[in-house]
């Protein structure tokens, strides 16, 4: 038995083999070329895919650990804009005719040595940063890819360091945890394990010398230590307390399954956002009441063909099966010339976040949209059927779009085939022309469902993946607030529901304020179903309704947080 | 040419999020704007270089703007400081 101790960086305990993970890097070799003018294009077009990279790593990211632990990758993009690290490799390839890598790898540890040279920790961690940036553009560079990260088993991950692309690269449900000889509790493997809930252990100084493919490991992120082959009392003590964590995993749990009700007794709809069966499983898991908002790209993305209806029909039965009586919101084929898929041969656009997507591009598509309405409806022969249709902008879409399912309807009933005869009808409000007209949308609906990522980018006219202008996207603008008020008091005006699919509904801050505004569903990815329902339970609708009304009154996101901390306590 | 000294009132220094905003708010303007804090200068266009000064909550640092807008360039840099980083 053999004990490494190190920086306790996320609780929790992990006991299961190891996996020693090497970055697949080969410290680059200084060469001169013979045309640095195209070594220069070279180099500029490796950073551009990098940063376009960088933006999908983000999305991903937002998705799965949240905003604010995302943001690292956000800073990233920042850097590869820098001129302080540009110029240098710039200057190198250029005046001294090193070839690129190289070139990117001595800016990058140049910089980065200069962040090591900082007393404070967190400037220390940056290093980590800057020399992640300049890996992924040198692997761009050399055409590799990145380590090994092909798990044949769950397992601990040990690693002298890991950058934060390396962290989201690994399959989730087969890391049980971080062990890291170095780094602190400020680096981004801490930041991001923490927000994927797995234990790690930074900063140790050194891995394992000698680890046997047999070896059995302990890793208690509490107490900061890796044990490497157990003593049996050891072992048997740590796997009482395993059990012990598990147990209060599941209570949690457990109350996930309760339904969210508020101190004076109203019931809120707490569901999830899920884009496949993989999702719907662990939604059900974490105690969602249904679906809010099922993204249906996925049988168009993961395969290169349009897929026909028979297709679609197995996937949406699958995923509505999962849910039995629970309210299931199926949200039309969304998708617009921004998504490379040459099999739907999308038109190329200038701008296609202001061009032909969602509702839009499904009316000049019934090639796709059709196949699509006959699926659901058909799939959802024996479930709590929602309809829902994404980028409404004026109400002569939604009579546009009702009249075709209605078509779809009775060419169905001609044909003899079984279907959801009585399916809701509802839209996405994230343009902010539909948010604004919501009153006369109302009457055309049975539900609302705010999509507030899109209606917030709308609103303020900011691309949330535009680090420039980033800063202007959040849904605790007054803008936003004001706009969800409305929606909300149009929908109840005309007797209908009105919920949230964007990432504000699992927001804590927002929450309160969305449940002092009247929201009656609340849809958010799984995991952060638990957490909550939990705050749900804690607020009284008076309260809510007090606190609600001094947000809308705030001048900015930073206000509305305090506010909502101060409410707290 | 403009110049200001200022001290940062943020609790976290020009770390994380204000150092990114801070930037992002350098480079809207075309003068050339540097910080100096500790006998170094870096340009406030660059998140490295700001990253690479250390820069703590209560320090005190200096901002130097030259250019055809560089009134413009101090007062919103001032601005955001002041309004602690819109936080």
């Amino acid at each position: 038995m053999q004990v490494l101790k190190g920086i306790p960086a996320s609780k929790g305990i992990a006991i299961g083999p190891g996996f020693i993970y090497r970055a697949n890097e080969a410290t680059p070799v200084r060469r001169q070329i013979p045309d640095p003018q195209a070594e220069l294009e070279r180099f500029r077009s490796a950073c551009k895919r990098a940063i376009m990279d960088l933006r999908e790593v983000y999305e991903e990211a937002v998705k799965s650990v949240g905003q604010e632990a995302a943001e690292i990758f956000q800073a990233h993009q920042m850097m590869l804009e820098d001129p302080e690290l540009i110029q240098g490799v710039e200057d190198a390839i250029l005046n001294e005719r090193v070839v690129a890598d190289y070139a990117m790898y001595e800016a990058g540890e140049t910089n980065a040595r200069v962040m090591e040279s900082l007393e404070d920790p967190y400037f220390r961690a940056r290093a980590a940063d800057v020399r992640d940036v300049a890996r992924r553009v040198q692997r761009i560079l050399q055409g590799r890819s990145g380590g090994d990260v092909n798990l044949s088993q769950p397992s601990i991950i040990l690693a002298e360091d890991l950058a934060p692309s390396d962290t989201m690269q690994f399959k989730r449900s087969l890391i049980l945890g971080f062990f890291t000889a170095r780094g602190g509790t400020t680096s981004h493997a801490a930041i991001l394990s923490k927000a994927m809930g797995i234990p790690a252990v930074v900063g140790a100084g050194q891995l394992p010398q000698a680890l046997k493919n047999t070896s059995l490991l302990i890793l208690d992120g509490d107490q900061g230590e890796l044990v490497i082959d157990p003593d049996e009392e050891t072992l048997a003590q740590y796997h009482a307390q395993q059990v012990q964590q598990q147990d209060r995993a599941r209570q949690e749990i457990s109350s996930a399954h309760q339904p969210a009700i508020t101190r004076d007794g109203r019931k809120v709809e707490v569901v999830a956002n899920i884009g496949n069966l993989r999702d719907a499983e662990d939604a059900v898991a974490s105690g969602a009441e249904g679906v809010g908002l099922l993204r249906t790209e996925f049988s168009y993305i993961e395969q290169n063909v349009v897929p026909d209806e028979k297709t679609l029909i197995e996937a949406y039965e699958g995923i509505f099966s999962t849910f039995g009586d629970y309210p299931v919101v199926v949200r039309t084929l969304d998708i617009g010339g921004d998504k490379e898929m040459p099999h739907l041969q999308l038109p190329v656009e200038s701008n296609p976040f202001l061009g032909s997507r969602g509702i839009r591009l499904c009316f000049e598509r019934p090639d796709l949209f059709i196949p699509q309405l006959r699926a659901i409806l058909r799939a959802g022969v024996k479930t709590r059927l929602c309809i829902m249709f994404p980028m409404v902008a004026v109400a002569d879409e939604v009579r546009r779009a009702k009249g075709i399912l209605k078509e779809c309807m009775q060419a169905l009933a001609s044909e003899g085939l079984a279907f959801n005869h009585h399916p809701q009808v509802g839209i996405m409000v994230e343009v902010p022309s539909a948010a604004l007209c919501a009153d006369q949308l109302a009457k055309e609906v049975d539900f609302f469902s705010i999509g507030t990522n899109d209606l917030t980018q709308y609103t303020l006219a900011a691309d949330r993946t535009n680090s420039s202008v980033a800063h202007l996207v959040s849904a605790l603008q007054p803008a936003i607030l004001r706009l969800i008020r409305s929606v909300i008091e149009a929908g109840h005006a005309a007797g209908i529901w009105v919920g949230m699919c964007g990432e504000m509904a699992g927001d804590e801050t927002a929450i309160p304020i969305l449940l002092g505004l009247g929201l009656d569903e609340f849809s958010m990815t799984p995991p952060l179903i638990p957490a909550a329902k939990e705050i749900i339970r804690q607020w009284d609708t008076g309260q809510a309704k007090r606190l609600a009304e001094q947000a809308l009154a705030c001048e900015t996101p930073g206000e509305v947080k305090k506010l909502v901390a101060e409410w707290r306590g | 040419m403009k110049e200001i000294q200022i001290t940062i009132t943020h609790p976290v220094g020009l770390h994380a999020r204000p150092a990114a905003r801070f930037v992002q708010t350098a480079k809207k303007f075309a003068s050339d704007v540097n910080v100096s804090y500790c006998d170094k200068t870096k340009s406030a266009k660059s998140i490295l270089g700001i990253l690479s000064m250390g820069v703590n909550a209560n320090a005190q640092i200096t901002i130097q703007a030259n250019g055809a807008d560089e009134e413009e360039a101090i007062k919103a840099l001032v601005e955001l400081i002041e309004s602690n980083f819109g936080e």
